[in-house]
Parts: structure tokens; C-alpha cells; sequence
């Protein structure tokens, strides 16, 4: 029998995934008495960490090593779990939202992780079985299980996600050619030399690229047999993976009338339209943008959890972000603006033979972005530069040959 | 690398190495050379030798890295025509086209229309050689050399004091000595085995002082008791008001002066027209009456006084007057003819002395007699058996080059030296030698800026090849001795001078072997000579006294006579040189012991000297004084030290060391590239400051030229001012002015191989070990870097391993050319002057491959820092290495993968590193040791 508390205030959290349940965890820093705490999710699983999805697909990871929360942890945090159960309806006048399963919750206050979905090319046949996106543990399986048969794989989309893809399943035994409507890979991330270089490097462990290519039709009868382009011609495929880049998850919150714009808008506490309503993660668009890669989303949910926590003391401003490629072989680090401007300067260094590419994009004496291939090491010592902005004037001559250098005594 | 040896030419087997005498500066030290299994040599004081007791300095201990054949001159060339190229001939045809051109040239035009120009490198018999041809035979004294340009002045000053050209004392006097005063010597890096030697006494006795009087601050300063930092060219000033007061504090010596001089009255006179005020002198020499009174007082008060002079004193229009002035000093107080005291000439070259001795300058005869007395002539001649005998002076070095300007000189055969370099208005001589009918060179180098005018170039053999004798400054002869095989057909001067002789139809030089040219040498010094054991001031004269006019103190008789197996074994020996009664040859460490001068009354002179200033006064356009001068490592035009990488390390560079108020009042940046130019001709150097210049005052080097450097001939600067008596050229004070010289770009190439330096606007060429370094600046910008870097390296291969780095808004560039892991070439180019150091870089031509470390770090010119090793990468987020995570896990006590986190970020991103991260965790709590691995 516990000793008698006073009715405690509920929580409930719509997502059991990275950027919700990472959330629940600064709250529980803060104030782990504050709430009674709900979580829905549509995974019938506890939290796992969807970024080693890739390593998993590749087989350098077990399910074991990506389980972030199993459900023990929920239950030594008294907190309920309905996973496989995902919301279908928010009243935000009676202020309590309705499950699959019919199982109705009342909220003091209602965080949103419904994260994104995949974009699944609305061409001819992109219902057939053999289509695929690569989003969760269901994907994977259904690629790994593809997989076993051999055979061809196409992927569409040539970003970071769907060269992870790519990778694992060649690594999986899979004959892997990956269609990209750009003429050069991760354009979103790279510079045309980087991109190249990796496209190099990419080719040698065994992967096919066909750029600047348009798919036309996914081609089959009861099963995906092949892809055709708009130019015609047409390659066998097993398995079609669309990473065609994803969209926010927002319909459940757009049909409850929280405001959205391309995700659900929310201001620097990570508060909707509806001061009782929160939101992070992939779901929300602040300040105009919206969030792919997973640091953001920390800072979000450090944020969000402090407010839920009633500590409200911080706001959410966005970084710059970096990324790195998880395919192993191939060292690649990307952050800021890449690009440049009129106004911007550039460090480049090129050491083809030890296949290594490294470019600085500066402005006004200070790092505004990287691109490192090969030689990665100093990415993070940049990436910090970069959100400091640190002046970097004095070490310019040795910026570009890393941090053991500029902090070494000058020559 | 040097070939192998036969063992004939070794004077004493390899093992044991061979003693011969550095070619370097005038100390004249005794070096050992040996000549290891692998072709090299070692080369080490020779510790017998009494001018250095085995001690060598830099230069002569990298003598071994000068010996290689690179550059080196090895066959007989010459142009079919004018402009022509130079092709290679037989000896036979090269010999015999010097001898008829010569004899033509005499035939037709008169034997005023040839000249020799020679060599303090020269040994002496190879110089007695050259002086007897020309004026014994070709019939002209048309034969200088460029012991001009470093000690007439001082010969002329002995000749008007003592009557002849003797330097009194030995180097020993300077460690007997109580005073040593150095005026215009920087000794410490000009003979710095001398100033070793006088480092030394000051540490044994410390009441031995050191006086410099110098316009620079240099090194030598360091180690003085009293520096004198006088206006440049006011010396004589200083020694006419130093006269003045000896003779007013008791300084005079009133037995001696009247005992054994003449001439006091007139020179004190002539000084105290504008010194007997030492306030005066010191405002005239702009130094502090203070420093001034102190060097009176100490010079009055001390009997044992050395003054030791070289160019700061020769190389002046009033150079013998500077001379004379301080041996008037010496005289006045008697401080001369003892141990421990007296005027002493350092000469600049190995053998300045021995060129004197045989006579081998435009206005001697030989053998210390004089042109212009009749029966010296006499003498001569008759000794030589000559057809005929010069009559007068010839050109003086200068001199000889206008004539040939002006085409009276239509011949001129150049013998170790380089004069386009060393000569003052030295373009004036490149374009005299551009217009001589007939231009012969004898070298050791095949490619020198005085060479490129040669119609005939001859291969002679150099230092380690050839067999002779050299005097250094204290008078003491000493054997350079062969361990090297001649290479290719060189061949030594004095049998080529021999050769061309016997071709113009000459007896008198059919030698067999050179100990038999030293002979000669040796008997003309005591032909008509007195009785040849006797020495000049042996009291038995006063029988003689009919030629004790005739007596000349330079007398080698006890070497008459002198053979083969003698003359190798030959010990080192001050002249005068007498044959004592058991027929041993003994010579003679001191002159005027007995106080008896060689002129005819046996009195020594004080000279009135009239202080002037220098020739060509500053103005508004020309506002600093050009001093000129060596530098510690390098030797004059650096075909020899220029070989040597160490030598290289010093000061690679040419430069301008100027005040830096002067570099602000004129616009220029220490670093920064700067013209120097003058009435005659301009270069192009380095500013830099630290020399202990002072205001008003700039020194640019006399070494570089146009083999390694594009504007840096210094000599183009200098004015051809002269002293009125020597014929000494003033190096040490030209008007000059100095402005920016402003570049777009600056840079480096360092190269295992050549690079054409041609289209670029300022370069210099720095020997270095398996590579050469090029200093670059440039005015044209660079439009492509790359392609600009690859077509200097003359790299096409596009699949070359090539390196390259760039910050285009910044003008900065560099790239590196590896070929398996070795490294070729590298390059870099920046708009400012802020290059990386280049030592490091050239370290890494001396391996055979570089490691990772040395390449990721190469275009940054430093290695990458091992210590920041962080081991193999576990999170890739925040690039936290494996040692890393060990390392703060065991210094931490980090029990937790949370801890870990907090304390190095790692794992607190995507978290792919987390289970990594666990396993580090329990191994280091298991067993810690992974922190200390790798």
C-alpha cells in the first residue's frame, strides 16, 4: 500500500520513438513525480534507437544492441505502455485522446512524437508486395527476409538513408543498384568532389548508380520483377526500397485542428496552437524548418521536457547539424553550410592517393561549414567551431590540418 | 662524391689521412684530411699545426661536403666564335690557342695590352709562376690580383713604415699580449680560429682586454671589453687624436722615436690639425668621448697593445693612411718589435701573403722587390735569365678592368677568381669582359658569372687536388697537400701558366715537379741577398754595410736547395728563413727585434696622415652607407662553401641589415624584400634587423651572385672608389638608398632536382642535404596555382601522387609531389610572407619514406602531433577515440556509460558507440591497461 500522494497531473505521450521517449527521460530528470505518464505507440515494441536501423539491416548490430527502453524500463518508471496501439483521435475540448484499441486517456498535458513517414512515390506499382520503405524494424525484416532469396534490389532515393540501405543489403547478398533523380549522391550533404569520391569508393565494394534517373513505373504482376525509368529502359528488382525522403506525421494532429503548416508549428518551448499540447521530433516545424537527423531533436526534447517539468526556463534554438554516412569503409563527415556565397572562403585540401577530400567553408574568420571524406577525424573539433563560432583567423593556415596541429605549437 | 685515390698521391697513407692547410681565410689552419673507404672525407684540425692546434671552425670543418664533382669544371672548352657556345677540346688545342692568342695580341698591340688576373686562392708557386711570365717574359706588370681588394692597402702601409711589406709579430703575441684593439675585423666569424685563440687568453688571463672599433655591432663585439661603434671611415680620426694624446699623456716613447724613426714631427702635426681634441674626435666619430678616453687611456697605459686590423681598415680610399695611422701609434710608444705588441694585418685569403711574396701584384717585382728600382730589375732578370723585364707598374685590379673597357686591354686571362662578383662596379667589368677580344679562365667550376665571358675555360685542379705551399697571416708558410686524383683533365695552374709559357716560346718554365717552382722561389729570395745565413739585423751587417740597402727581409734561404722528399715533409715556417750553422732551416716567429727597418737607414717611418673622408659622400638621393662584407659560413662567391648544406643553414639568404628606424624611415619590412641601389647599380634582398647596425648605416653580404640568387650581386653597388696608393677599392662606404620592393606573392620550392627559374621575378637557390630550396617571390599573379605548380615542377604525370592545399581569397597555396611515399618535390606560395618553416620539410627529403604523421601534416609544414593520438575512433559523433575514452575512464574513475558521456561527450549523439563504450568500461574495470596501450 503506498502512502497516499496527491492525484498527480497526467502525460500522455503520442510516440514511443527516439524524440518522445528521450523527452519523457529529461522530464523525469527534472521532475520524475510531477506526472502520470501514458505512452502510446504504433511499434509493438519498446523505444529502439532507428538510427542503427542501417548497422542492423548490415548485420553489425543486433536487435540487443539498438533497444534504447525495453519495457522493463516503462514499468520500473511507472509508466503505461500501449505499444501497437496507435491514437486515432485527440478532443482537445475534454482534453483526452482514443486508441486504435478504444482505449480513451485523459491529458493535463499531450506531447506529440508521431515522428514522419516515409515518401512512397505514387508511381504505377508502388503497392506491389517487394516495394519497401526503410523506416522500422518491419522494414527491415522485410528486407532482410528479401535478402535471403538474393536476387536484384533497387533503391530510390540516393541520400544518406537509402545508401545505408543500399550498403546493408549488398551486404546482405544482394545485387544493389540505387536510382537517384540528382546527378550527384547526398547532394543535401556533400559538395560534387565528396559526392564523387564516395560514389568511387561505393562502387568498389560492389553498388551500381544510376543518377539523374527518373522512375517511371514499378513493374510486376503479383510481385515487384523489375523497375522501368522515363527514359524507358528498365532493370530486375526483387526488392524496391523507396528513400525518397520522408514526410512529417501530422494527420492526427492536423484532424484535431492543432495549426500546421508542412508539420505541426511550434513556438521556441516546443508548444503548439494549444498551450496543452506539445510536440518534437521529425512531427513539428520550428521557425520554418523541419528536422531529420537526431541532434535538433535531443536539444528539442531537453527543451520540451524542461517545460513539461515546469521549469521553464529554456528555449529551443536550432544548431547547425551534422552528418556522418554509417556505412562502414567510408569515412564521411558533412556540417553547416557546405555550400558557401559570395561572400564565403574556402579551405580545400585534396590527397586523392590516401583518398582523402576536406573542404571549410568560411565567413567572416569564422567555420560556417565542413565536408570531410576520408579523413574525418577533426569533423566534431569543426562542427563545435562551426556552432561556437569561434574566430578562426589566427589559425587559418592550419585550420585544415586539424586540431592536433592548430592547438600544437606554431611552426 | 670525391673517386677513389691512387695511392701515389697520397703524401702519407690514407689511413693516417693527410695534412694540408684549410683554403679558407688567412688564419692558415692545419687540417687533417682522410679519405674514407666510401670515396668521402674527414676533415679535422690538424692538432700540430700552430696557427689552430687542431681546432677548425665551421667552414673549414664542412670542407669535406665542398668536394663533390657537382658544377665542377673537368675538360678544356672553347667558343669556335664569339657567342658560340663552349665546346669541350684537347688540352693541346685549348693551350695553344691561349698561347697564340696571347702572342698575337702582344705582337701586334704591345705586352701593356695582356693581363693576368689572379688569386689570394692561388698557391704560391702557382703565382710565382703567372708573375714571372708576365713580367719576366710577356714583359708587362699588367698582373693584379684580388688580394687587391683585401690587403694592399696594409701592404702599402708596411711598405711607407717599415720599407718593406712585413707584418712584424706572430698570432702568439695576441695571447702575450695586455691589449688587443681589433679595428674593421669581425674576427669572430671572418678568422674565428684567431678570435678562439683570443677567447681563450681572456679566460686564462682575464686582465687582457679586448677593445672592437667597428661601425657594427658584431659578433666579435660580444666578447669585448669596449666597443667603439665609429661613424664608418672616420678610423683615421680616431688614430691621429689617439697620437695626439699618447703624445700629451706620456704615451711616447721619446729613446725609440728618436733611436729608430723619422717623419714624428710632420705626423703629429698633420694630426693635430683637427685631432689633439678628443672631444672633437669623438663628435667627428660619433662616439662617446667617455668610450673614446677609455680606449686612450687603456692603449696610453699599456706597453703590451695589439692592434689588429683587416678590412674595415683595407677596404677604404683612405686605406693606407688608416694603416699608417695606427703603426704611427705603435711607433711613437716603441709598442712594436717585442712579444705582445704591434700592428698586425689579418688578411682576408689563405695565401694574400704568398701572392705578395712572389711579387704577384701590378706594382711589385718578386720576392718582396720593387718595380721601380733598377737594381731590383737587375736582379730579377738576370736571376730569371729573362729576355726582358717589366719597367712599370701594371693595372691595379680596377684599373685593369676600365682598360679593358676602354679597349686597352685587349687580353685577360682570369685565374681563380670571379671578379663579374667581387669588383666594385662589378656590371662595369661583365660589360668590359663582353667586349674583350680574348677572355681565358682558369676554375675549378664550370659555371660562374665571370666564366659565361670565357673564350677559353680551362679546368684546374682545387683544394685536396693540388700541391703547394700557402703564408698565412702571421708569415708562416705551410704545404696544401694532395689526397684527391685530379678529376677529369684538370690540371694545377702553375703547370698550365708553364705550358702556355713554353707555347709562347719561353725558357724558363720546363718544372718537372712543384717542389722544384718553390725552389726557385726560394733562391730569388736570397739571390743578391747577403749571405743566406744571415738575418737582417744580425750585428755582423755593419761589414755588409755597402747592400745592406739591398738586404731584403724576405729571404727564404734556408729552403734553398729544397727536394722533393724535403718538401713534403716540409714543417710549417715563418719567413725570413735562414740556414742555421748544422744546416737546419729555421725560421723566424718576429721581425725587428733589434729594431732595424728595411728602409735604407734602417729607420722605420711615421707617415703624416691628413684625415679625409671617404670618396663619395651620402646625399639626399644616396642617404645610407653600403658597407659590405662575409657573413660566417659562406666564402666568397660560394662555388666552394656554397656546396655544403650545414654551411647553407647559417644564412641562407642574401640580405639587407639596416636600423629599424631606417627601415621605417624608408618603407621597408624586416622579412620583406627591399632594392638597395646606388650611382652604379642596385639589388634586390631580404631586410632584415639584428645585425648591430647603426642608424644610417646598411650591410648586405658579399657572396651571392647569379648562380644562386637573382639580384644580389652586391658588387654591382659598390663604388669604385680607390686609395690613391693601394689601388684598394672602397667596399666599405658607398651612398646608397633603399626602398620597398613590393611582390604579389611570396613562396618556396624545395626539389630533389633542379628548378628553371626563369620568368620569376625574385629567387634564390639554397644548397640543401638531397635537395635544393628556391626562395621565390613574384609580381605577376598567379592565375592558377595548380597548373603554375605543376608546369614549375615539370610534372605531367596527371595520375602523380600529388598533394595539394588551397585558400584561393587568401593567395595561399601548396602542393607536394610524392613518388612511393617519397617525397620530390614540395611548393608553397602565399600573397604575405608567412610561410611555414622550411626546416622540417627539407628534414623530410633525407628519409626514404614518410609515415602517415609526415604526410598528413606535410602542406601544413609540421608534423601531425603523435602525442594528440587518440587510437581508433569509437564515437564517430564527437570523434572520441578508443585511448581516449580508456584514458578519461582510468583518470576519471568513470563507472557508468552515462559517466562517460557527461565527461566526453561520446556516445550522447546517435548512440551507435554505446555498446562499444559498455565494453571499454568493463575491461578497464576488469584489468586497466587499454589506456596504456597504443
Amino acid at each position: 500500500m503506498k502512502p497516499s500522494v496527491p492525484r498527480r497531473q497526467s502525460l500522455v505521450v503520442i510516440g514511443n520513438g527516439m524524440a518522445g521517449m528521450r523527452t519523457v527521460e529529461e522530464l523525469l530528470k527534472l521532475a520524475p513525480l510531477l506526472y502520470d505518464i501514458t505512452v502510446f505507440g504504433a511499434e509493438p515494441h519498446g523505444n529502439y534507437n532507428r538510427i542503427l536501423l542501417s548497422p542492423l539491416l548490415a548485420g553489425d548490430k543486433q536487435l540487443g544492441d539498438i533497444m534504447l527502453h525495453d519495457r522493463q524500463w516503462y514499468a520500473d518508471h511507472d509508466i503505461t505502455l500501449h505499444a501497437g496501439d496507435a491514437v486515432e483521435f485527440i478532443d482537445r475540448k475534454r482534453r483526452y485522446v482514443r486508441a486504435k484499441s478504444g482505449i480513451e486517456v485523459f491529458y493535463d498535458r499531450l506531447l506529440i512524437a508521431t515522428g514522419s513517414t516515409p515518401f512512397i512515390i505514387p508511381v504505377p506499382g508502388h503497392t506491389l508486395p517487394g516495394v519497401t520503405a526503410f523506416r522500422d524494424l518491419a522494414d527491415v525484416e522485410a528486407m532482410q527476409q528479401a535478402a535471403r532469396a538474393a536476387g536484384h534490389a533497387v533503391v530510390i532515393g540516393g541520400g544518406l538513408l537509402g545508401l545505408e540501405a543500399a550498403n546493408g543489403l549488398q551486404r546482405q547478398g544482394m545485387a544493389v543498384t540505387v536510382v537517384h533523380v540528382m546527378d550527384s549522391l547526398m547532394e543535401r550533404q556533400l559538395d560534387q568532389p565528396a559526392a564523387a569520391l564516395l560514389r568511387q569508393a561505393l562502387e568498389a565494394k560492389g553498388l551500381r548508380f544510376l543518377l539523374s534517373t527518373q522512375t517511371a513505373e514499378i513493374v510486376g504482376e503479383r510481385h515487384v520483377t523489375a523497375v522501368r525509368f522515363k527514359d524507358g529502359s528498365e532493370i530486375p528488382a526483387d526488392l524496391v526500397v523507396m528513400t525518397a525522403g520522408v514526410r512529417p506525421n501530422i494527420a492526427l494532429a492536423q484532424r484535431a485542428g492543432i495549426h500546421c503548416e508542412r508539420a505541426i508549428v511550434v513556438d521556441d518551448t516546443l508548444q503548439t496552437y494549444d498551450p496543452r499540447i506539445y510536440a518534437v521530433g521529425e512531427c513539428v516545424q520550428h521557425r520554418s524548418a523541419t528536422f531529420g537527423l537526431v541532434a535538433p531533436i535531443w536539444d528539442q526534447a531537453r527543451v520540451c521536457g524542461a517545460h513539461l517539468a515546469q521549469s521553464n526556463h529554456r528555449h529551443y534554438v536550432q544548431q547547425a547539424t551534422a552528418t556522418k554516412l554509417k556505412v562502414t569503409g567510408v569515412d564521411l563527415f558533412s556540417a553547416g553550410d557546405f555550400v558557401g556565397d559570395g561572400d564565403s572562403h574556402d579551405l580545400v585540401l585534396r590527397d586523392p592517393r590516401r583518398g582523402v577530400y576536406k573542404r571549410l567553408v568560411l565567413k567572416d574568420d569564422c567555420v560556417v561549414g565542413a565536408v570531410l571524406y576520408g579523413d574525418v577525424k577533426d569533423g566534431p573539433w569543426y562542427f563545435d567551431l562551426i556552432q561556437k563560432k569561434t574566430d578562426i583567423s589566427s589559425l587559418r593556415n592550419r585550420l585544415l590540418f586539424g586540431q592536433a596541429l592548430c592547438t600544437a605549437s606554431p611552426s | 662524391m670525391s673517386p677513389p685515390l691512387p695511392a701515389s698521391l697520397l703524401s702519407s697513407p690514407a689511413a693516417a689521412g693527410v695534412l694540408s692547410t684549410c683554403p679558407y681565410c688567412g688564419v692558415g689552419c692545419g687540417v687533417r684530411a682522410t679519405v674514407q673507404t666510401d670515396g668521402s672525407v674527414a676533415i679535422e684540425g690538424d692538432g700540430a699545426h700552430p696557427a689552430n692546434g687542431g681546432r677548425l671552425c665551421v667552414k673549414g670543418s664542412a670542407l669535406g661536403e665542398t668536394l663533390d664533382l657537382d658544377g665542377r669544371l673537368l675538360y678544356p672548352q672553347v667558343r669556335a666564335a664569339a657567342g658560340a657556345p663552349l665546346e669541350r677540346v684537347s688540352w693541346d688545342a685549348a693551350l695553344e690557342r691561349v698561347a697564340s692568342g696571347f702572342r698575337r695580341i702582344v705582337d701586334t698591340h704591345g705586352p701593356d695590352a695582356v693581363a693576368f688576373y689572379v688569386s689570394g686562392q692561388l698557391l704560391t708557386e702557382d703565382y710565382y709562376i703567372a708573375n714571372k711570365l708576365m713580367k719576366g717574359y710577356i714583359g708587362s706588370a699588367n698582373i693584379d690580383t684580388n688580394s687587391r681588394l683585401c690587403m694592399s692597402s696594409a701592404v702599402a702601409g708596411h711598405k711607407r713604415a717599415f720599407g718593406a711589406d712585413l707584418v712584424p709579430l706572430c698570432y702568439d703575441d695576441l695571447e702575450l699580449a695586455d691589449l688587443i684593439v681589433l679595428v674593421g675585423s669581425n674576427a669572430a666569424w671572418c678568422h674565428p680560429i684567431l678570435f678562439q685563440r683570443i677567447v681563450a687568453a681572456r679566460k686564462l688571463r682575464p686582465e687582457l682586454k679586448l677593445i672592437v672599433i667597428d661601425p657594427r655591432r658584431t659578433a666579435t663585439c660580444e666578447m669585448a671589453d669596449l666597443h667603439l661603434p665609429l661613424k664608418a671611415g672616420t678610423d683615421v680620426w680616431l688614430f691621429n687624436g689617439l697620437l695626439c694624446y699618447l703624445e700629451r699623456h706620456g704615451g711616447a716613447d721619446r729613446g725609440f722615436v728618436a733611436g729608430h724613426t723619422n717623419g714624428f714631427e710632420a705626423a703629429l702635426s698633420a694630426a693635430q690639425v683637427d685631432c689633439s681634441d678628443p672631444a672633437a674626435v669623438a663628435r667627428i666619430c660619433k662616439v662617446a668621448e667617455a668610450d673614446l678616453l677609455d680606449f686612450y687611456q687603456q692603449f696610453c697605459a699599456t706597453q703590451k697593445v695589439v692592434t689588429a686590423f683587416s678590412q674595415g681598415v683595407n677596404q677604404s680610399s683612405a686605406g693606407t693612411d688608416k694603416v699608417n695611422s695606427i703603426i704611427n701609434c705603435h711607433l711613437l710608444g716603441g709598442r712594436i718589435g717585442q712579444p705582445g705588441m704591434g700592428p698586425f694585418s689579418i688578411t682576408g685569403q689563405p695565401n694574400a701573403m704568398g701572392g705578395r711574396e712572389v711579387g704577384g701584384l701590378a706594382n711589385m717585382l718578386a720576392a718582396h722587390m720593387d718595380l721601380d728600382n733598377a737594381a731590383h730589375r737587375k736582379t730579377v732578370q738576370t736571376f730569371w735569365g729573362s729576355p726582358t723585364l717589366a719597367e712599370r707598374p701594371g693595372l691595379k685590379a680596377v684599373e685593369l678592368f676600365a682598360a679593358i673597357d676602354s679597349g686597352r686591354v685587349k687580353a685577360v686571362w682570369i685565374i681563380a677568381t670571379n671578379p663579374v662578383v667581387s669588383l666594385p662596379d662589378a656590371d662595369l667589368v661583365r660589360r668590359a669582359l663582353g667586349k674583350c677580344e680574348l677572355v681565358v679562365a682558369s676554375d675549378i667550376v664550370e659555371q660562374s658569372d665571370t666564366n659565361g665571358f670565357a673564350h677559353i675555360l680551362l679546368p684546374a685542379t682545387g683544394w685536396g687536388e693540388k700541391d703547394g705551399t700557402v703564408t698565412n697571416s702571421e708569415r708562416r708558410i705551410s704545404r696544401q697537400r694532395a689526397f684527391l686524383a685530379a678529376p677529369g683533365e684538370a690540371r694545377p695552374d702553375w703547370q698550365i701558366l708553364c705550358e702556355v709559357g713554353r707555347r709562347m716560346g719561353y725558357q724558363g718554365f720546363d718544372f718537372e715537379s712543384v717542389h722544384q717552382v718553390f725552389d726557385e722561389h726560394a733562391r730569388l729570395s736570397a739571390h743578391d741577398n747577403g749571405s743566406t745565413n744571415r738575418r737582417p739585423d744580425d750585428e755582423c751587417d755593419n761589414e755588409h754595410d755597402s747592400d745592406v740597402s739591398g738586404r731584403r727581409v724576405f729571404n727564404l734561404s734556408g729552403l734553398c736547395g729544397i727536394d722533393r722528399a724535403q718538401y713534403d715533409g716540409l714543417q710549417p715556417v715563418q719567413w725570413p728563413v735562414r740556414r742555421t750553422p748544422c744546416g737546419a732551416s729555421e725560421g723566424t716567429p718576429r721581425l725587428f727585434l733589434e729594431h732595424r727597418y728595411a728602409h735604407a737607414d734602417g729607420r722605420a717611418r711615421f707617415v703624416a696622415t691628413a684625415a679625409r673622408s671617404p670618396r663619395h659622400a651620402l646625399g639626399v638621393e644616396y642617404p645610407l652607407v653600403l658597407n659590405s662584407g662575409r657573413v660566417r659560413d659562406q666564402w666568397h662567391t660560394m662555388t666552394r662553401s656554397g656546396k655544403s648544406p650545414r654551411l647553407a643553414e647559417h644564412i641562407p639568404e642574401p640580405f639587407l641589415d639596416i636600423h629599424p628606424q631606417d627601415a621605417l624611415l624608408y618603407g621597408v619590412r624586416e622579412g620583406a624584400l627591399a632594392r638597395v641601389a646606388s650611382r652604379w647599380g642596385e639589388v634586390v634582398v631580404r631586410v632584415q634587423h639584428g645585425g648591430g647596425i647603426t642608424r644610417g648605416n646598411a650591410f648586405v653580404p658579399i657572396h651571392w651572385n647569379d648562380q644562386n640568387a637573382s639580384d644580389a650581386r652586391i658588387g654591382a653597388v659598390v663604388n669604385p672608389a680607390l686609395d690613391p696608393i693601394s689601388g684598394q677599392p672602397e667596399f666599405k662606404h658607398t651612398p646608397v638608398r633603399i626602398e620597398d620592393f613590393p611582390v604579389s606573392w611570396h613562396g618556396f620550392i624545395l626539389s630533389r632536382h633542379d628548378i628553371a627559374m626563369d620568368g620569376i621575378t625574385h629567387w634564390t637557390r639554397i644548397r640543401g642535404r638531397a635537395m635544393q630550396r628556391f626562395e621565390l617571390a613574384g609580381r605577376e599573379a598567379i592565375a592558377d596555382h595548380g597548373q603554375w605548380a605543376r608546369q614549375r615542377l615539370a610534372l605531367s604525370d596527371a595520375e602523380a601522387d600529388w598533394i595539394e592545399y588551397e585558400d584561393r581569397n587568401a593567395g595561399v597555396y601548396r602542393a607536394a609531389y610524392l613518388r612511393e611515399d617519397t617525397i620530390e618535390a614540395c611548393l608553397f606560395l602565399s600573397r604575405r610572407p608567412d610561410l611555414p618553416s622550411r626546416a622540417w620539410l627539407a628534414g623530410l627529403f633525407a628519409k626514404d619514406k614518410i609515415d602517415e604523421g609526415d604526410r598528413i601534416g606535410l602542406l601544413s609544414g609540421q608534423a601531425a602531433d603523435r602525442a594528440a593520438e587518440t587510437g581508433p575512433t569509437v564515437c564517430s559523433c564527437f570523434g572520441v577515440g578508443r585511448d581516449t575514452i580508456c584514458r578519461a575512464i582510468v583518470s576519471q574513475q568513470l563507472a557508468s556509460v552515462a559517466e562517460v558521456t557527461s565527461a566526453l561527450r561520446a556516445g550522447g549523439n546517435c548512440g551507435s558507440c554505446v555498446p562499444e563504450i559498455k565494453k571499454l568500461l568493463d575491461a578497464e574495470l576488469a584489468a586497466p591497461s587499454c589506456g596504456k596501450r597504443a
